[in-house]
């Protein structure tokens, strides 16, 4: 087994990474909002999801989409999942939510 | 429940590599280390990640480390050091061959 067999991808620390950028940069209403339904998720009223299923399900995105995905990104593709595995909600009633959101948009530009 | 460790008892990391969701740093696994403190008692998150409860509740500790000892070219004063929180299952007494 070599290191990269037994090291998973998101398990980097000590790896080279380059500079860290330290600038500050705004939080969007977007981003907010994903933390807000990852609080009412793990929340004593609900109890969905907690944060050990949200660090599960980033670190089975798989490579390629860890690194592509933002912060945020990462999360809501883990809720997403993990809640669909959980059956709380389906891939259909995903689906059938982004295609509304979509047309809504559209039809406003 | 009691904990098997106490402040000041050096320890060594389990070289173990589960495929499942663990909180050990892969850097730390093999390294030897020194109980700073016991932090409590906690749901096991290996567990947790795969929405079970995570019980019986594990020690978990807070384990110093020497920067010299993890990373060969380390370049900072020899007394740095990190800490890490450490569930006991990955925790043993360190062997004669562990350093």
């Amino acid at each position: 087994m070599t290191d990269s067999d037994k090291r998973a991808h998101h398990d980097m620390g000590g790896l080279p990474a380059g500079p860290v950028d330290r600038s500050e940069h705004e939080t969007v209403f977007w981003e907010k909002r994903i933390d807000a339904i990852m609080t009412l998720l793990t929340g004593k009223e609900r109890r969905l999801l907690c944060v050990d299923e949200l660090r599960r399900g980033i670190e089975s995105l798989g490579p390629e989409a860890y690194d592509k995905l933002s912060y945020y990104e990462r999360w809501i593709a883990s809720i997403a999942g993990t809640l669909v595995e959980k059956s709380v909600l389906t891939q259909e009633e995903i689906d059938a939510r982004i295609e509304e959101l979509r047309a809504s948009r559209d039809s406003q530009t | 429940m009691t904990a098997r460790f106490t402040p000041g008892d050096p320890v060594t990391v389990e070289s173990r590599y589960p495929t499942g969701h663990c909180r050990t740093p892969y850097y730390i696994r093999g390294m030897t280390g020194v109980i700073e403190r016991i932090c409590g008692q906690f749901p096991n998150p290996e567990d947790l990640a795969y929405g079970r409860d995570g019980l019986p509740r594990r020690a978990l500790y807070r384990v110093r480390f020497r920067q010299t000892e993890i990373w060969p070219d380390y370049a900072g004063a020899r007394d740095d050091s990190v800490d890490i929180e450490i569930f006991e299952h990955w925790l043993r007494p360190p062997a004669n061959e562990d350093k």
